[in-house]
């Protein structure tokens, strides 16, 4: 992604304005598109959109109710969205943020049952720092694989989001079971000290803050720092990063490595404030809703926030327009498969559509 | 499931009309209500064939009751979904009586949920209440390992092989016991008979249930059943391979009428109309319920028209052995498939022994390994 440069001589602010407005109206125009198709698919189905629509609203924003709905969907969509967008800058396709969350999950839930009795103060960011160790690890070999190995990172990962799912299984299965577990093998039960509460006048864990802050600080490391100003250039021409001199090898790991951080953090999040243990309800689909909430983002950090709001919307209103109007659960992934598409299909029209270049405007 | 609480069967449930007025002050209004909205939630999809599709039958059961509404949803996680999907059910549309199906949604998110609200009713299947929970919050479960006892009685007729097949999701307490239940309705019949397991470690992988069935009958198994969330696949490979095929959860005669002998099944019809219709009569749903064959919580699938004569009577015999209440299919001397003593001469562990819910062992003639 490159930034709109302002050549000397211009007048700069109109042609600054329609330079901004693109990477905003056009993933706007796209979202529309994907309702509109979305919406010709119900009519088809003989069910009416404006139903369907004024039901997202009234489940997923219409009330007080439906936003602490939303908002705690939330939290670990943004973490699993920073785990695909980090090593998308860099170019790279990781998509398997899963298998982080559900390893930080069960690091986090046996770091908890092994700190029971020390208190939060410890127990809590050590708990926090071991998952993200262990996610950060695991999207680093897929980092790995491909900086050294040449394996490409898009199937590795996936793969690895697999083996982290068995290996998952096994631990909480053998290692890590809580004997009293019997039908639901789970690590030993976090006491009350150890989980994560809810945000004071809210009905929503602290995950939705430290997210948010997460995204912030990856704006910052993305936009604001030669960290993140050096893997914008690798992302654009990895040869051309390389002839400059920049570290590729140690920017792929670093942003590999902090990407499964952030899901190591979802995972560890889940079991602290939701589940109370780890255990199988870990893999839940987060880290694949955190793909598509990257790339209708378009990787830029601050824009996951709103996107996974949206997202979570859709899914808090899931159950009532399942209920109300008597369409199956997969109508929502129908809406989000809609949406992906054409928000793919915009990537086309960047720096094509006159209003936003200004170099075309005399021509 | 849980240890403490002695599990005991309530026939009398569905009448639960008796002296319960000290109870009624802790949870539901104790009053008849006119139009109640009942919420069902399934972790699957509900037409799977399967474990949400035996619920999904129930809730349409109670659809058809009068002054009532049924609400559903499916496919919801066992996460914080559940939690906002309970929610949503209570604040938007009004329920006052939820029947979350899966077995994760206890603990914790049903357990968190119902101090919240203590004027609605939570209603979970699986026998994991315990005193000291929520007053508001109910569990029921069926013995129906005494339905997979009965398909290995056909199963032990059907086999020429004298090998049949399970394939297994997770090896917890409720599926060992249907595993050794259906070995040992098949040595009832033939004690030479064999049982080759695979477990699959998820409840739902359809991939790997298919494997599964295809390298039992490879390894010479000629009757298959399964414990899996969705049997559809299972029996699907199984009968196209030309085995015969047992059922569980629900009816699976459909995929393949010739090849099926007979399933065991949830009869949640019966239950979910009692328990709401206690409800509507204004009387409390005992917190922890169960029931087998004779309370109507399990059923047997219609006998396929491929059992054979001898089978049929055996399994009638059985049937009724298992209606007059104190059945036990585990009778020593009995050894696990490692050669463990598990009970001596004399002893037996019925279908109600609280034993049998922390199973942990395969008896003998099962061929495979817990871990």
């Amino acid at each position: 992604m490159q930034h709109a440069v302002i050549r000397p001589g211009e007048s700069a602010l109109l042609p600054c304005l329609a330079r901004r407005a693109e990477p905003v109206v056009i993933p706007l125009l796209a979202l529309l598109a994907g309702f509109a198709a979305f919406s010709l698919f119900l009519v088809s189905q003989g069910k009416s959109p404006v139903q369907y629509f004024s039901l997202v609203w009234l489940g997923g924003f219409g009330s007080a109710f439906s936003w602490q709905n939303t908002l705690s969907r939330t939290a670990p969509l943004l973490f699993a969205a920073l785990c695909v967008a980090l090593p998308a800058r860099l170019g790279l396709v990781v998509i398997g943020g899963e298998g982080a969350i559900v390893l930080g999950g069960v690091t986090a839930g046996a770091l908890g049952a092994a700190l029971i009795g020390s208190g939060p103060v410890i127990a809590l960011p050590v708990m926090a720092a071991g998952a993200m160790l262990v996610g950060g690890l695991w999207i680093g070999l897929a980092g790995g694989l491909r900086h050294y190995r040449g394996v490409n990172e898009t199937i590795s990962s996936l793969l690895l989001a697999y083996i982290a799912i068995a290996l998952m299984n096994h631990l909480v299965e053998g290692p890590l079971r809580d004997p009293t577990s019997l039908n639901k093998p789970s690590t030993a039960a976090l006491p009350p000290d150890l989980r994560v509460g809810n945000i004071p006048g809210l009905d929503v864990h602290w995950g939705l803050a430290v997210g948010v802050t997460c995204c912030v600080l990856a704006w910052m490391l993305i936009d604001r720092t030669t960290w993140g100003f050096a893997a914008r250039i690798a992302g654009g021409n990895v040869r051309a990063a390389q002839v400059q001199g920049l570290p590729v090898g140690r920017l792929i790991l670093g942003f590999c490595v902090l990407a499964g951080g952030f899901a190591g953090l979802a995972g560890m999040f889940e079991v602290t404030a939701v589940l109370g243990s780890a255990n199988g309800s870990l893999v839940a689909g987060y880290g694949y809703t955190g793909i598509l909430i990257a790339f209708l983002a378009r990787h830029n950090p601050l824009v996951i926030i709103p996107v996974a709001i949206l997202l979570a919307g859709f899914q808090a209103s899931s159950g009532l327009i399942q209920r109300r109007m008597d369409l199956p659960d997969a109508t929502v992934l129908v809406l989000q498969g809609f949406v992906f598409l054409s928000i793919l299909m915009s990537e086309a029209l960047y720096g094509r559509l006159k209003p936003f270049v200004p170099e075309k405007w005399r021509a | 499931m849980t240890r403490s609480t002695p599990a005991f069967s309530r026939r009398s449930f569905l009448s639960a009309t008796t002296a319960l007025g000290a109870a009624a002050a802790l949870g539901l209004p104790a009053r008849a209500q006119s139009n109640m909205t009942v919420g069902f939630i399934y972790v699957g999809p509900r037409d799977d064939f399967g474990y949400n599709q035996a619920h999904a039958e129930g809730a349409a059961a109670v659809k058809a009751m009068a002054g009532v509404t049924v609400i559903e949803e499916e496919n919801v996680a066992e996460t914080i979904d559940v939690q906002k999907s309970m929610e949503s059910m209570i604040n938007l549309d009004g329920a006052s009586l939820i029947f979350p199906t899966s077995f994760g949604y206890f603990n914790p998110h049903i357990l968190e949920l119902a101090p919240k609200y203590p004027d609605i009713r939570f209603q979970h299947a699986a026998g994991l209440w315990t005193d000291g929970m929520p007053s508001n919050v109910g569990s029921y479960f069926g013995y129906i390992g005494m339905g997979q006892y009965l398909n290995g009685i056909v199963a032990g007729h059907m086999s020429a092989t004298k090998k049949i097949g399970f394939v297994a999701a997770k090896p917890i307490p409720q599926v060992l016991l249907n595993i050794n239940s259906f070995l040992l309705g098949a040595r009832a019949v033939d004690p030479s008979i064999t049982c080759q397991v695979i477990f699959t470690g998820e409840w739902s992988l359809a991939v790997k249930e298919a494997e599964a069935t295809n390298a039992l009958v490879d390894a010479g198994c000629d009757v298959i059943t399964c414990h899996v969330d969705g049997p559809k696949v299972v029996m699907e490979t199984a009968a196209r391979r030309g085995a015969f095929i047992c059922g569980y959860h629900a009816d699976q005669t459909a995929l393949a009428p010739d090849r099926y002998l007979t399933g065991a099944e949830w009869n949640w019809a019966g239950v979910y109309t009692g328990m709401v219709q206690t409800v509507l009569d204004g009387g409390m749903i005992d917190n922890f319920v169960r029931g087998g064959l004779a309370d109507g919580f399990i059923k047997m699938s219609p006998l396929g028209s491929a059992v054979s004569d001898a089978a049929r009577a055996q399994f009638e015999a059985a049937k009724a052995e298992i209606l007059a209440g104190g059945f036990a299919a585990l009778k020593g001397p009995l050894n696990d498939n490692t050669g463990k003593p598990l009970l001596g001469a004399g002893e037996a562990l019925v279908e109600t022994d609280i034993a049998l819910e922390s199973m942990d062992y395969l008896v003998e003639g099962v061929i495979g390994s817990t871990a």
